[in-house]
């Protein structure tokens, strides 16, 4: 039973960091990043 | 044996559209124009590079060095929330079903050549490699080596992976002869990297899975206590080993059914012929009989 408090509190955690990064406006800095060409995953930058 | 085969189809359906739907902007693939919209906000669950002309969402291990590299790093709350819960929730599941570049490798698997099996020992130090990896090149070097500016390079991306070569190096050198002839020394490199992992793909089972990927070790380290686990009715278990024959990432399913390097992939389920296996979710009872979910 332990196992499953520690699986809920994890997802809840991790839940609260999506969230919480989301709200900061960080989706807006991956937006930026994956909208551009990234020369380096091309081998190129 | 059949119920096998089925269930390997289907698991290669499941793969084969949800790499089609990840990588959906077709036109991408004709123009050389990658998708530059909303959705690219959001990260895809298995490795998949946002720099191929077809990606719909954010390559998780790219995005979460795009928030290290930046001049004002931050931690990486919506990323690694995201990963996290991911891998609380199904763990290494995203791995077997859900990753385009596992798919790729396993068909390349499937070219009828005598296959390799790495040495046990050898094997089980080389599986570590990934956490290193991880560590290293996707979060260290990024936070620590910095230019006069303060910027940083996503060292993953840069150095090693495979992934974006063949998503998005290739197809897109050979539409944009801008980007042809931007390419060198590194561009040799990675190539020779990703011809290099798909021939070893040929011989060994996902052999980036195992050894490098950074996603897959992120994940793993969740599989002992996500919702989603492997279960083994041990009173049913006859410990013939049909479940440790069939498993391809050479997990043991009968003895760890939720090792961190299972995929949970289900081929042991319908191989074992006494049904003692099953997925099961955290907090459901079972029937009563001795189980084992280490």
């Amino acid at each position: 039973m332990k196992r499953e408090y520690l699986t809920y509190a994890v997802a809840l955690l991790a839940l609260a960091s999506c969230v919480f990064g989301a709200v900061r406006g960080e989706t807006a800095d991956v937006l930026q990043k994956a909208a551009a060409l990234c020369l380096e995953c091309c081998g190129i930058g | 044996m059949a119920d096998l085969k089925t269930h390997r189809r289907k698991r290669k359906a499941v793969q084969g559209l949800w790499a089609l739907l990840t990588n959906a902007h077709l036109s991408g693939f004709v123009t050389g124009q990658i998708y530059s919209g909303p959705l690219k906000r959001f990260c895809v669950p298995g490795m998949n590079c946002y720099a191929c002309p077809g990606a719909l969402g954010a390559c998780p291990i790219g995005a979460l060095q795009a928030m290290i590299t930046g001049r004002k790093p931050r931690f990486a709350f919506y990323v690694l929330g995201w990963l996290a819960l991911l891998g609380v929730l199904v763990g290494r599941f995203i791995c077997g079903w859900l990753c385009p570049f596992g798919l790729v490798q396993e068909l390349l698997y499937m070219i009828p050549t005598p296959k390799l099996t790495v040495p046990k020992a050898l094997d089980k130090r080389l599986r570590y490699l990934k956490y290193g990896f991880l560590l290293v090149f996707v979060l260290l070097l990024p936070t620590i080596l910095r230019d006069e500016f303060g910027l940083s390079v996503p060292y993953f991306c840069k150095w090693i992976c495979p992934v974006g070569m063949l998503e998005g190096g290739v197809p897109l050198a050979l539409l944009d002869r801008g980007i042809r002839g931007a390419a060198h020394a590194l561009y040799a490199w990675k190539l020779a990297i990703l011809i290099f992992v798909l021939l070893l793909s040929v011989f060994i089972h996902r052999p980036f899975c195992k050894y490098v990927c950074p996603l897959g070790a992120f994940y793993a380290l969740f599989q002992k206590i996500s919702v989603l686990r492997m279960e083994v009715d041990t009173d049913a278990c006859i410990q013939c080993g049909a479940c440790a024959r069939i498993c391809r990432m050479q997990v043991d399913p009968a003895k760890t059914p939720n090792s961190a390097e299972c995929i949970r992939c289900g081929a042991c389920i319908h191989a074992c012929p006494r049904n003692a296996l099953k997925f099961r979710a955290a907090g459901k009872g079972t029937s009563g009989a001795e189980r084992r979910t280490t």
